[in-house]
């Protein structure tokens, strides 16, 4: 609802309060990546330096779970693009037993509380007895990923006109024609939003991590660890910085990608 | 037009086109297999975790064996109601409600100043100040109020450099939501979780202030409302579904949140802590179990109460 008046000034003080609260702490971040101070928090930093990137650049554990963090991040968007597409078309295209219960289904693991899809799947685990791996980390975020990738798609199927899969078929295309042809060019933008922001959700995750991944150290455990007992903190400031790099790529992108017309990509988390 | 072509085609040769082409002649069969895996999952695996989770809190412990005793009880809810944990219950109620009603109002002018005055760059500005944190790692943005916290942290500084310490020693002096200095106090807790939940409040929020004609606003003021009265007779009824729909999300992440109040706060413990600390050291499973059946049964009432109010059709 944009409007020509000019905004009070009581609104646009508040307004622009609410927007340093939000971002000063992550500057803050960026400017701690290149203090000199190596034992404390000081403000103002005594000096800057680049010193610090280089030797995290050469801390093999940070290297470890960056890349257990990617390599789950990457399969378990995986795995919820093929679950989260499936059932977005199929609760989008037919009317069937259990439609709503499925819909609230793939809700559930995000609406409880982390806490408790961690002690859940860690339970079922446990009574499975499977044992922890980086197989059950990918399991308990495609749990949670679903919901994105679901959102994204029920949405742009939604948008999307069956009549075009009716007339795709009567022209003689066989489905998986139809599927590789007319419905995939038509969902593959709203997939890539959903796929970028259930990797950046999985490349994020803690507490649900903590539960099912026995003593494998993904970067956010080993974030928390630091924040715990801190042992590193310029190593720390690095990594955080990289972090909030490595996430906000795929927002950029996944906002670029839906920004006509559609809230679905970050409305929902 | 020359030849005629079938009515039927004749099978397609290879095995996947075939595979596909029997699928759709049986849509029953084919909506069964793609709903298949996630039922699977979730249905099976996941909704039964959860309700082997609960059947648990109706368990009881053995004191002097430490044995989860298997006999249906109510015996572990009544341990919910002892003053230590009934204290965990409500500290953890009155943060996230306080953490909510901090970020409705702190959202309202943002997403309003957003919804009907940024353009162009300022359009921008906003959409970034409110996806980057929104998007931003959980712990980084715990570390980065770490750093604005410490105690020779910026904040401090700022108030040293206004001459305000005596402010804050005086704001920290204050029974129950002070404390040592802003990272081991409540007050320190509950700005974290503001910060963390603050951009869950506006994404609803703003999409609700968009949707409010400009036009009404300006009828009501060529009516005579002033300002107070369009914004308390006009915006907030319109905006409130999306208010409500971001409370969801606050009040429910605060709810359950276990790691912002072990990083920054005092040594009292929240649900999230109490569930956790059950679960693993104290190996109190059913006692465990009782503990995250509050908030389900909290955010069960909380989304019934939403969905009355339309808060669904605002997300």
């Amino acid at each position: 609802m944009p409007s020509e008046r000019r905004p009070p000034l009581a609104l646009t003080l508040a307004a622009a309060a609410g927007l340093v609260f939000l971002l000063a702490p992550i500057a803050l971040i960026f400017l701690y990546a290149f203090s000199s101070e190596e034992k404390s928090f000081q403000w103002p930093p005594p000096g800057f330096t680049v010193k610090w990137i280089g030797v995290t650049l050469h801390r093999p554990d940070v290297w470890q779970a960056l890349g257990l963090s990617l390599k789950v991040a990457a399969i378990s968007t995986v795995v919820a693009l093929v679950l989260g597409t499936l059932t977005a078309a199929a609760v989008s295209r037919s009317r069937f037993f259990g439609r709503e219960a499925i819909s609230l289904l793939v809700i559930l693991p995000i609406a409880l509380p982390g806490i408790i899809t961690g002690i859940s799947l860690r339970s079922a685990f446990a009574l499975l007895d499977v044992p922890f791996s980086t197989w059950t980390i990918v399991l308990g975020h495609a749990t949670f990923c679903i919901v994105i990738v679901y959102n994204n798609a029920v949405a742009r199927f939604r948008r999307t006109s069956g009549a075009l899969i009716d007339a795709a078929m009567d022209l003689g295309a066989d489905g998986l024609q139809t599927f590789r042809m007319v419905i995939l060019p038509n969902i593959a933008t709203a997939l890539l939003a959903g796929g970028m922001l259930a990797f950046a959700l999985s490349f994020d995750e803690v507490i649900v991590t903590t539960f099912t991944a026995g003593n494998q150290t993904t970067l956010p455990i080993w974030m928390l660890e630091e924040l715990v007992r801190p042992r590193q903190r310029p190593v720390t400031n690095v990594v955080a910085m990289a972090v909030v790099i490595v996430t906000i790529l795929p927002i950029l992108a996944a906002y670029y990608l839906t920004r006509d017309g559609a809230q679905t990509a970050g409305s929902d988390k | 037009m020359s030849t005629e072509a079938p009515a039927i085609f004749a099978p397609r040769p290879g095995l996947l086109p075939r595979l596909a082409d029997r699928l759709l002649r049986r849509p029953r069969m084919f909506v069964f297999l793609m709903v298949l895996p996630i039922t699977l999952w979730l249905g099976i695996v996941y909704v039964g975790a959860l309700i082997a989770l609960l059947i648990q809190s109706f368990f009881s412990i053995d004191e002097f064996s430490g044995m989860v005793v298997r006999e249906f009880t109510l015996k572990t809810y009544g341990e919910l109601l002892r003053p230590a944990n009934l204290d965990i219950l409500l500290r953890t109620v009155v943060m996230a409600g306080a953490v909510t009603l901090a970020a409705a109002v702190m959202a309202f002018p943002i997403a309003y100043f957003a919804a009907r005055y940024a353009r162009g760059i300022w359009k921008a500005l906003f959409y970034v100040g409110v996806m980057l944190p929104l998007w931003s790692s959980y712990l980084v943005k715990v570390y980065a109020w770490k750093l604005v916290l410490a105690k020779e942290g910026i904040l401090n500084w700022i108030f040293a450099k206004l001459h305000l310490t005596w402010a804050l020693d005086a704001f920290l002096g204050l029974p129950v939501i002070g404390g040592n200095s802003l990272s081991v106090s409540y007050a320190g807790t509950f700005l974290v979780f503001l910060y963390i939940w603050l951009p869950y409040m506006i994404m609803p929020l703003q999409a609700a202030l968009v949707r409010v004609p400009p036009g009404l606003i300006e009828a009501a003021a060529d009516l005579g409302a002033h300002p107070g009265q369009s914004f308390r007779m006009i915006i907030l009824p319109l905006a409130l579904p999306g208010m409500v729909a971001g409370s969801i999300f606050t009040f429910s992440l605060t709810l359950g949140d276990y790691i912002v109040p072990q990083i920054i706060g005092n040594s009292r413990l929240f649900l999230g802590q109490a569930v956790y600390l059950q679960h693993g050291t104290a190996g109190n499973i059913p006692l465990a179990a009782a503990f995250t059946v509050v908030p389900i049964v909290v955010m069960g009432l909380y989304l019934w109460g939403a969905r009355r109010m339309g808060a669904f059709d605002a997300l």
